[in-house]
């Protein structure tokens, strides 16, 4: 298992190795605070878009959209489109990637060296997210209890729906 | 089948959310034990009766796994349908691995109606675990979500869709805790989380490490968790060394430290030294403040359990509920004996087909 032993290549080793597979994923947690201060400007300039969107129609607009957010945070989130995004709660580690879809982790069977159960080579989600929300503004959000998933909305856009139900809240007000 | 005794069913307490044994026991105060019966690969039920028998008279409930470690057993909803029969307090294990939401709030019924009062809500281990990795994994919730379901069952009358139940379920629910896992400061955050959503006692992973859990416990009494939800604490023998470092490396979750390692190697009768140090543990679990009992898990040991409850006095002069030959009991053989019917009617069947 520890393979102190084996030979190792400068530089790299089986656990670097492991992790280069999941490099852009925990670059984004590692800079959870940054991400935070992007996701939140972009978040007020889609709002400000709200009439735009209008315009055009919200629903005309989920397809293009789907396919830039898409793009977007499958890059930098390994993002499975769930359609109901929580990386502003999850401290920007995208809870689809636990094996156990867990929404409010991390389970019991983290391994001693923060790994997963089931994936031994992948860093468990759950503790990249709890790593992460300590850096965020919004570092409580974490321990909010997360619903179920709603398995009606794969595949739409959580950017959408957010600024839409903010609109609405707006409108309210 | 016979109907369920109604005269012996215990009546609802003011303030009980169930109307089982567990929750009465705990709320009184006392020292619970639990213990965990691994249900059988078999369609008899005299297996089941036989595997809660060596329990009789020293747990205040029996839980009864869900396919644990992804692998296939008798449900357990089945296996509590036949303890509830016998007058046994089972906990109900629920994983989302297995049942989506629809097939949950069913089972829960259906569980409830069955005399079932105690729930034990978990995510569950992954399939790839288990002894059918090519099964697909449903988690359509995890246990926090499931913990809020059930309560919102139980407190709303209402399914998740909003949908009204006539008689709601009175159930005491459960939820697991692993204290010696990372993310090390998150754990007691965690349980917050899980008693928020609706948990009224947790039971732990397996503690080998009790300064470990003194931590996690000064941490949760700070909190005022204890206060709030019932914590039993996870225990159980050790085989031997060989077993504890196969355990250590292959069961997620579970931490031993070295010294125990080294005990069990030391000793000369390994098993019985596993016992030993699991009686020194539930001493040394006791006395910490907020424990409110320990769950018993000697898989493959479990007629150890009697005699390490017994040695450990954990129990004082107090004596769990055991079943006796009587009406429950008649109940029992006579189900039995209806699947012995039913074992020759497909005999029979089988027979007049084979002719024809």
């Amino acid at each position: 298992m520890t393979g102190t032993s084996a030979y190792e290549p400068a530089g790299t080793g089986h656990v670097r190795r492991a992790r280069s597979a999941f490099t852009i994923r925990l670059w984004a947690v590692r800079h959870a605070r940054f991400l935070e201060i992007i996701y939140d400007a972009f978040a007020d300039v889609f709002l400000a878009l709200h009439p735009f969107w209008k315009l055009i129609g919200y629903q005309r607009v989920e397809r293009p959209m789907v396919a830039v957010e898409g793009l977007v945070k499958r890059f930098l989130f390994d993002c499975r489109m769930c359609g109901q995004c929580a990386l502003g709660d999850t401290g920007m580690s995208c809870p689809m990637n636990c094996p156990k879809s867990i929404r409010n982790g991390p389970c019991g069977g983290v391994r001693p060296n923060g790994n997963c159960e089931i994936e031994a080579d992948m860093p468990c989600v759950w503790v990249e997210a709890w790593s992460g929300s300590q850096q965020m503004k919004k570092n409580e959000n974490i321990l909010h209890l997360q619903p179920a998933v709603d398995y009606s909305l794969r595949g739409t856009s959580s950017w959408l729906r957010a600024t839409a139900l903010r609109a609405e809240a707006q409108d309210r007000k | 089948m016979t109907n369920i005794d109604h005269e012996n069913l215990l009546q609802p307490l003011p303030g009980h959310t169930s109307n089982g044994r567990l929750e009465r026991i705990l709320r009184r105060g006392e020292f619970a034990v639990t213990a965990e019966l691994n249900p059988p690969d078999s369609a008899d039920p005299t297996e089941v009766f036989d595997r809660a028998a060596v329990f009789d008279g020293w747990v205040d409930g029996i839980n009864a796994t869900d396919g644990s470690g992804a692998n296939c057993h008798m449900s357990s909803v089945g296996v509590c349908g036949l303890l509830t029969h016998v007058g046994y307090a089972p906990v109900m294990q629920i994983s989302c691995r297995d049942h989506n939401r629809i097939a949950i709030q069913g089972n829960v019924l259906g569980a409830a109606a069955m005399g079932v009062s105690n729930l034990l809500c978990l995510s569950g281990d992954g399939v790839q675990n288990g002894d059918q990795p090519e099964a697909k994994p449903v988690f359509d919730l995890d246990s926090m979500s499931l913990l809020n379901m059930v309560r919102t069952m139980r407190d709303e009358s209402r399914f998740l869709s909003g949908r009204k139940i006539t008689s709601p379920p009175r159930l005491f629910l459960g939820a697991a805790v692993n204290p010696f896992a990372p993310p090390h400061n998150f754990r007691p955050q965690r349980l917050a989380k899980k008693i928020e959503a609706g948990a009224q006692f947790v039971q732990s992973q397996y503690c080998f490490d009790v300064p470990m859990l003194e931590n996690y416990m000064a941490r949760v009494r700070d909190m005022g968790l204890d206060k709030r939800c019932f914590i039993l604490i996870g225990v159980g023998p050790l085989a031997s060394a060989k077993a504890a470092r196969w355990m250590r490396s292959h069961v997620p979750g579970v931490h031993i430290p070295d010294s125990i390692i080294e005990r069990l190697e030391g000793a000369e009768n390994q098993r019985q030294e596993g016992a030993e140090i699991c009686i020194d543990l539930i001493q040394q679990i006791s006395e910490i403040e907020g424990v409110a009992g320990v769950h018993m898990m000697a898989y493959r040991q479990e007629e150890q359990v009697a005699d390490i409850v017994h040695r450990s006095n954990i129990l004082k002069d107090r004596r769990p509920w055991k079943r006796e030959a009587g009406a429950a009991l008649a109940a029992a053989e006579e189900m039995t004996a209806e699947v012995g019917e039913n074992v020759e009617l497909a005999n029979a069947v089988a027979a007049a087909s084979g002719e024809g």
